[in-house]
């Protein structure tokens, strides 16, 4: 008796209720998404650094009000915060944020365009993965000031020796999350683009590629956290006058000049700077690719 | 024997054919040893066998996906589709991207892929949840995407690893059902891996035990029990039975040295 035969018989009220059983049972085991409201949660996680920031300062105001160092050495709060109204107003400060700012991205840019086809070379090719891997790795971790005089003696004075320190600090950690995040996949994607008849190319696109992306965007992340700072220590030492003045020479100008508030006013700069692109572009990017993969635990 | 089964066994190629199939693992000992199966068009094949027996290797090399150390594999009519062990969707594409990307790596068209995905969702009943990702899904609706996916491959031949195996016993009692049903709409033949008796017997037209260590073929089950069935019906019950009996002796064998 065969199959088809013997169906028939069966008709199409068992064809519905298997249909409602299996609506029931989907309906049974699907997770019901409860998210917390938005501004509840912008706000809960505000007024914690809030709080240590004003805490901060307190401590601050009470060791300048010790008189341990003489106020040129430790500026009260107040102090600072005129300076900073002051550069603030006159555009001094937001200008070498600027100038920081745009040196720190197209230099990111560039480490972009370089460390991601290097990292796909190191991770896929096993002679270029058994020379050049444990190279890359063991850059990671030189400070990226060691490059600064190199940079300074072969690119002299100028702009082309702060990018070439920035690009240095940023491609390794690029390539080094591209590596990772393709030695994270799982075999089993790989094999499912076998079968659905994946090759070279497509299967780069389609299954190699966005299946590392969660180790990738990691890099990414550590990525700019390096060309900020590679900068950084960049501009304190190759400065002149014909460069335009990021947070660095701002720093070593306020140096020079024995002027603690204005150096201060850097650092706050530098902060404000790294935390901001941190949390507008590589945390809500990280948070959406690992949201879509339910990979990312609600914490409360 | 029915006249359908006289017919199965007389037909020379069918939609799989496996001759002194061999597999190694480097150095190892044989995995399987002289396999030799033909799967006819439109049958339904229950391969049977204890866990470690070599089921998944033997269908990765009816898939392509690994290369016999011996023997040959003939699939006629050109790759076969495969469903994973492990729900394998890619969690960083919604149910109907899945499906679309099977479609899209043979070359369908865009506006086609759409038509297409939703049929075959549809066919699966999740008509619904196409715009859903993969971890928004429960262990029974992965495994219907899976399908849909699988299908979506356009083979006639569908290889199934232990689909249900990670299921609850409800979900896969209805998927028993969805799985015969849709055999039977898109006349597949398939080739279906599991280490529970009663399913292979609750779906197959034959079932196919498997010895361990190495694995060969150690006996067939022509099942002749009308559809529809149900697990627990007595026909079914008496044939599992049987195979366990032989299955449990065939595992004390190992015990014995
Ligand atoms: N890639 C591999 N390399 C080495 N040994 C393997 C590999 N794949 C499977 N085996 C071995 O082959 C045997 C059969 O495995 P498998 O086909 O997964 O069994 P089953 O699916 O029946 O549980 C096991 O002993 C396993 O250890
Ligand atoms: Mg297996």
């Amino acid at each position: 008796m065969s199959v088809l035969d013997s169906r028939r018989g069966g008709g199409n009220g068992n064809n519905d209720d298997l249909a409602s059983l299996e609506a029931g049972l989907d309906a049974l085991e699907t997770h019901l998404d409860t998210r917390a409201s938005r501004w509840r949660k912008l706000l809960s996680a505000t007024w914690p650094p809030v709080l240590a920031i004003v805490g901060l300062l307190g401590v601050w105001e009470l060791i300048y009000r010790s008189g341990v160092k003489p106020t040129y050495a430790l500026p009260s709060p107040a102090d600072v915060g005129l300076v900073l109204r002051d550069q603030l107003s006159d555009g001094t400060l937001l200008e070498a944020m600027g100038t920081s700012l745009t040196r720190g991205g197209l230099g990111f840019l560039a480490a972009l365009a370089i460390g991601t086809p290097l990292g796909l070379l190191i991770a896929r090719v096993r002679p270029i993965r058994r020379g050049i891997g444990p190279l890359v790795s063991g850059l990671q971790s030189l400070p990226s000031i060691a490059w600064v005089p190199a940079a300074i003696i072969f690119f002299g004075i100028g702009d082309a020796a702060i990018y070439a320190v920035v690009l240095l600090g940023a491609t390794p950690s690029i390539a080094n999350g591209m590596v990772s995040g393709i030695d994270q996949i799982p075999p089993l994607y790989q094999r499912v683009g076998k079968v659905l008849g994946a090759r070279g190319l497509s299967a780069a696109r389609h299954v190699l590629l966005p299946a590392a992306l969660p180790g990738y965007v990691g890099g990414l992340r550590q990525g700019w956290a390096f060309s900020w700072r590679s900068l950084m220590a960049a501009e304190l030492i190759v400065h002149s006058p014909e460069l335009g003045q990021g947070l660095g020479q701002l720093l070593d100008f306020g140096r020079s000049n024995n002027d603690m508030s204005l150096v201060f006013a850097g650092i706050l700069g530098i902060l404000v700077v790294g935390i901001a692109v941190e949390l507008c572009v590589f945390a809500p990017l990280e948070r959406r690719v690992l949201r879509r993969r339910g990979l990312l635990v609600a914490r409360s | 024997m029915t006249v359908l089964e006289e017919q199965r066994v007389t037909r020379s190629t069918g939609a799989v054919s496996l001759r002194g199939l061999t597999k190694r693992f480097g150095d190892g000992p044989n995995v399987l040893e002289d396999v030799s199966l033909d799967v006819a068009e439109g049958e339904f094949v229950c391969l049977l066998g204890a866990s470690g027996c070599g089921k998944s290797t033997l269908l990765n090399l009816v898939a392509g996906l690994d290369r016999p150390s011996a023997g040959s594999v003939h699939v006629p009519g050109g790759r076969a589709a495969l469903m994973f062990q492990e729900p394998a969707l890619l969690p960083w594409l919604t149910a109907t991207q899945n499906v679309e990307l099977a479609l899209r790596l043979r070359g369908v068209g865009k506006s086609e892929r759409r038509v297409r995905s939703n049929e075959l969702l549809e066919l699966v009943r999740l008509s619904g949840a196409g715009g859903k990702r993969v971890h928004e899904l429960s262990g029974g609706m992965r495994q219907r995407v899976a399908m849909a996916r699988a299908l979506a491959q356009d083979s006639h031949v569908l290889l199934m690893d232990e689909p249900f195996a990670a299921l609850d016993a409800i979900t896969r009692d209805v998927l028993h059902e969805e799985l015969v049903r849709i055999r039977e709409s898109q006349q597949l033949t398939v080739l279906f891996v599991t280490h529970n008796v009663r399913e292979a017997v609750r779906l197959g037209d034959r079932v196919v035990l498997l010895s361990s260590r190495p694995g060969r073929v150690a006996k067939e089950y022509p099942v002749g029990i009308a559809h529809p069935r149900r697990i627990e019906s007595p026909e079914v019950a008496r044939l599992s039975v049987e195979i366990t009996d032989d299955l449990r002796t065939e595992i004390r064998r190992h015990g014995a040295h």
